[in-house]
Order: C-alpha cells, then sequence, then structure tokens
C-alpha cells in the first residue's frame, strides 16, 4: 500500500442501480434502432427476398417429408422461417457487433465503459439490448410471413420467444466476441465471409440435415457441431411449441461460452490493452 | 521533480486526513504498446479543488495515460488511486468519483440532448426522475436549455463540448478529466470553456486534469506536470516549474525541458 489511502468506504452498487442502467442501455439502443430505418428495412428485406423468392424457386425442386416438429406434408416457405429468423438474429448479431467496433473506433464505447458499473454487466446489458431489437425484426418478419401462409399455432408466437432470447443472446456474444478481435471496422467484411455465410449455408436453415447427409456426411457432421444449426432447431421446435433438448443445450452451452469468452476479452488489462490506443493519439 | 508538500503528503496511516487525499494519484505508472514505451515510471498527484495542467505534444502519452485512468486499458506497471479507491481492485467506485471529457466526441448525434443525458445517468445507475431533474439543471447552466430536445447533430463544436461536459459531471464526480477538450473549437467558444471548468474548481471544489498543448490555456495558479515521450519531466506549481527551468515564462520553460521546437501562436 504505497501512496494510495482510501477515503470512502466502498458502497457497491444496489439491484435498483443495476436495474436503472440496463433499461438505460436497452431504451438507448432502441432509440438508436428507431433513428436507423434503413437497418430495420434492410433486416426485414434480407429474410423476405429469402422467403418470397428463394423459396418460391427452391420449393419444387426440395421436396420436404415429414419430419419433426411437423405433422403434416409443409411447403419449403414454412420450413425455411424458423432459418430466416435465426439468419435475422444472427445479421443482428454480427452488426450489433460491427456497431461496437465503430463505437469503439469512434469514442462511444467509452462512455459504456467508463460507467462504475462491473464491465461485464455493461457488456450482458448490451447484449440483451441487442437481442431486444432482434426481437423487433423477428417479430416484424412473422407479422408478413402470416400473410404468406406461414401460419404456426397462436401459441407458437409466445412459446417461440425464449428460444429467440436465448438464440439472440448467442449470436450476439459470438458476435460481441469477434468485435473483440477485429481491429478495424474494413476488416468487417471479412466477417460476412468467414462467419456469416459459412454459418448460415452450413446448417439446418435452408434444408433438412437428413437429406444433406445423403449429399455429404461430411457436411453433416459439420452442420451438427454448427451452433447455428441448434439456434435454428430450438426456433422451429419452438414456433410448434415444443422443446428440442439437444439443441437447447447447445445453445445455453454456447452462449455461456461465449459470453465469457467476449466479457474476458473486454477485460481491460487482457483485451483491449493489447491493441494499443483506440481512437486518438497515444 | 519534488512535488509541492500538499502534494506529496499521504502516507499510508489508519487514519487518513482526508484534506491529503489526492484526487488522483499516479504513482510509477509505464506502459507499452508492444515494444514501443508510451509512458515511463510517471508519477504526480492532483489536488482537490485544484487546476492540473498535463501539458505535453501529440504522442507524449496523454491519451495513454486517459486510457489508463479510465480504465480502458488495463495497468501494466504502477497504481492509479482516485480519492484513495485503487482502479485496479476497487473500478466501481473509484470511476463513481471520476467524470471524463475524451479527446473525440462521443455523444450519439442522432440522439437529443436530455436523450443523451439521461443514458449517461442510467450507466451511473441514476434513477429516471433525478437523472431529469439534474439534466435540466446542467443544461440550463451551460445555456442550452431551450435545445433540449433537439438532436445532438445540429449543435456546434463548442455547443457539443459543453454538453459533453455537464454529461460528464451528471453523476456528480470530484475529479474530472479532459482530454485536449478545446481541440478544433474557435477562440470564443475555446475561452468559454475554459471559464466554465475554472468555475466548477473553485466554486464546487472539483479537481481538473486538463490534458493539452496550448500554453495560453493555462494560468499561474495552475499546477503544471510536463510529459513528453512518456516521461515527467516537470511538475509543481506553474511558477516554481518556470523558475526552475531557469526561464520566464511556460514556453520557454517547456522548450527548454523539452528541446521541442515551439510553435509560434503559443501552441507546442
Amino acid at each position: 500500500m504505497s501512496s494510495i489511502t482510501t477515503r470512502d468506504a466502498p458502497r457497491g452498487f444496489t439491484a435498483s442501480e443495476y436495474m436503472t442502467c440496463l433499461t438505460g442501455i436497452v431504451w438507448r439502443e432502441g432509440l438508436r434502432f428507431l433513428h436507423q430505418r434503413e437497418r430495420f428495412v434492410s433486416a426485414l428485406v434480407r429474410p423476405l427476398v429469402w422467403l418470397f423468392i428463394f423459396a418460391a424457386g427452391f420449393r419444387q425442386v426440395l421436396g420436404i417429408s415429414i419430419i419433426p416438429p411437423y405433422e403434416t406434408y409443409i411447403l419449403y416457405e414454412v420450413f425455411i422461417a424458423p432459418g430466416l429468423m435465426a439468419m435475422i438474429q444472427l445479421f443482428n448479431g454480427m452488426q450489433s457487433s460491427l456497431s461496437m467496433v465503430y463505437d469503439r473506433e469512434m469514442g462511444n464505447m467509452r462512455t459504456l465503459l467508463v460507467s462504475p458499473l462491473p464491465r461485464g454487466f455493461l457488456l450482458f446489458c448490451k447484449l440483451l439490448a441487442g437481442t431486444a431489437v432482434s426481437l423487433l425484426q423477428v417479430y416484424a418478419f412473422l407479422i408478413i410471413a402470416w400473410f404468406w401462409d406461414i401460419t404456426p399455432p397462436l401459441i407458437g408466437y409466445l412459446t417461440v420467444l425464449p428460444a429467440l432470447i436465448l438464440s439472440g443472446l448467442m449470436l450476439g456474444s459470438l458476435g460481441m466476441l469477434i468485435s473483440s478481435g477485429i481491429k478495424q471496422l474494413e476488416n468487417f467484411a471479412g466477417v460476412m465471409n468467414f462467419v456469416i455465410f459459412p454459418m448460415f449455408f452450413a446448417s439446418s436453415a435452408l434444408y433438412p440435415l437428413w437429406r444433406v447427409q445423403e449429399g455429404s456426411p461430411y457436411l453433416y457432421y459439420v452442420c451438427q457441431a454448427n451452433p447455428f444449426t441448434h439456434a435454428v432447431e430450438l426456433i422451429r421446435f419452438a414456433l410448434y411449441g415444443q422443446i428440442n433438448w439437444v439443441s437447447l443445450a447447445v445453445v445455453a452451452g454456447c452462449t455461456i461460452v461465449f459470453m465469457i469468452a467476449a466479457i474476458y476479452a473486454y477485460d481491460p488489462s487482457r483485451g483491449l490493452a493489447r491493441r494499443g490506443p483506440a481512437g486518438g493519439e497515444a | 521533480m519534488t512535488s509541492p508538500a500538499p502534494m506529496a503528503a499521504p502516507q499510508p496511516t489508519p487514519q487518513p486526513d482526508p484534506a491529503a487525499v489526492p484526487a488522483l494519484s499516479i504513482d510509477g505508472v509505464s506502459h507499452s504498446y508492444g515494444p514501443r514505451r508510451a509512458l515511463m515510471d510517471v508519477s504526480f498527484n492532483v489536488r482537490p479543488a485544484s487546476f492540473t495542467a498535463l501539458l505535453g505534444l501529440n504522442g507524449a502519452g496523454k491519451s495513454t495515460l486517459f486510457s489508463l485512468i479510465t480504465r480502458l486499458f488495463g495497468i501494466q506497471t504502477g497504481r492509479i488511486g482516485i480519492f484513495g479507491h485503487d482502479i485496479s481492485r476497487s473500478p466501481g467506485e473509484a470511476l463513481r468519483l471520476l467524470g471524463v471529457v475524451f479527446q473525440p466526441r462521443t455523444l450519439d448525434l442522432d440522439l437529443s440532448l436530455t436523450q443523451n443525458l439521461l443514458y449517461h445517468a442510467a450507466l451511473h445507475g441514476i434513477i429516471r426522475r433525478e437523472a431529469a431533474a439534474r439534466s435540466a439543471e446542467l443544461l440550463a447552466r451551460i445555456g442550452l436549455a431551450d435545445r433540449a430536445a433537439s438532436k445532438v447533430r445540429d449543435l456546434s463544436g463548442g455547443q457539443m463540448r459543453r454538453l459533453e461536459i455537464a454529461r460528464a459531471l451528471l453523476h456528480r464526480p470530484r475529479l474530472l478529466l479532459l482530454d485536449e477538450p478545446t481541440v478544433g473549437l474557435d477562440v470564443k467558444a475555446r475561452a468559454d470553456i475554459i471559464s466554465h471548468v475554472r468555475q466548477l474548481v473553485t466554486e464546487q471544489g472539483i479537481g481538473v486534469l486538463w490534458a493539452t498543448h496550448l500554453f495560453d490555456e493555462i494560468m499561474a495558479s495552475d499546477d503544471l506536470v510536463v510529459l513528453h515521450q512518456g516521461k515527467v519531466l516537470a511538475q509543481g506549481p506553474m511558477n516554481r516549474v518556470i523558475t526552475e527551468a531557469g526561464a520566464q515564462d511556460v514556453n520557454t520553460a517547456f522548450m527548454r525541458l523539452t528541446g521541442a521546437q515551439v510553435m509560434p501562436g503559443g501552441g507546442a
């Protein structure tokens, strides 16, 4: 204990302070989202293009047999809807990470990180806020999809909510983890090529895994190991009021791992410190 | 290089004299980016209710030091304390007493002035009603009450800076850091901001650390820390630093200490 003597006893933080902080971060993220109408529109147009054009074209090519959770033969559109919901969250998670890199370059990240509340908690709030935004996007998509004859049972709209929260957190924390490793905004194109596309295509979003297995057993294993596959399946089953326990376990496990890793990477004594001065000269 | 009596005072006594606890104490801090050494054994204190100017050229290590104090980087060597709270061991208590104005603008341009302030208040756990009251009060003080609902994007550079200072004061910190806050502002806006911050020191007893490379922002009554290439070359009351450097004014003193060429117009 050299020259540092304590003046005030530490008083810690109350539950109300934590709640105020959480609601404040979610509120700000929501406001920012409302101000970025282009982001909302493109978040909706992307899955709708897949639904209206891609699915319509592929309907005749891919026959879907009766697989759980579906109880009858279904149209291809119905099959890919959960995959597209997960895709919305995948893009949103990566976009949140993009905005974190941007915030870090522009300095906005600093206002968050100088909050006295524990940094892990701040990042968790940020993840919840990003997930909340993805929920708005997914439900907007579901409303439009309903007019396109994608009509899961009404209760499904409710039971899918916890699944969406969990998958949103998983993809958000993956994005946050990636953002901690990106030095510059320009590197984000690499994320598209090396994260979003492989995750999306090597999954059960566009085709049932038994069909993948027929084509290539190796790809099947890759798909099985892809956490995104399990996010899709978790959402698919939840949308029909069922639980896919394996997917739930994988998604929950990955969420915990990614989140801990992301919080670790944003720890000042480890992650950011190694990358030199952020925004401005030394 | 010795500190004046009130700054060097704190001893590890069981009952520290509150007046002796520095607002900010930097103690043997070094920092490297890989092989490049940005700070070398930096030590100085900022007294409560004092204006301390951290003078250095671009690249002297001012921003690195700010990043360490605000916990954006982890401390590699040394210690930093804010009113006696070690920022590595009790960051929450330390950051609560700290307000910061960073050099790059850190406002949400698309949100209103009030929204920016409320967000900051939330980050400090200040409940909404209290936050709204404080925001209104601070906006009135910086003369932007009538702009409360406008977007920050529509403000001038000087107004944005004033808003950032108001934001940094929202949680009532006792130490305020400002990293070259007047960069890019016109003469009038600069003068406004400097006098506003000096008022905070005299009227509210806030300790201020003001990083700058502009000599004319420093006054005779200030404490001065001269940082050059990561090292503290001189520190203490400005007059003493000048005398000890055998100079007549701060420009010459700085030039003698660093061997740097001083640009015409009072900037380094």
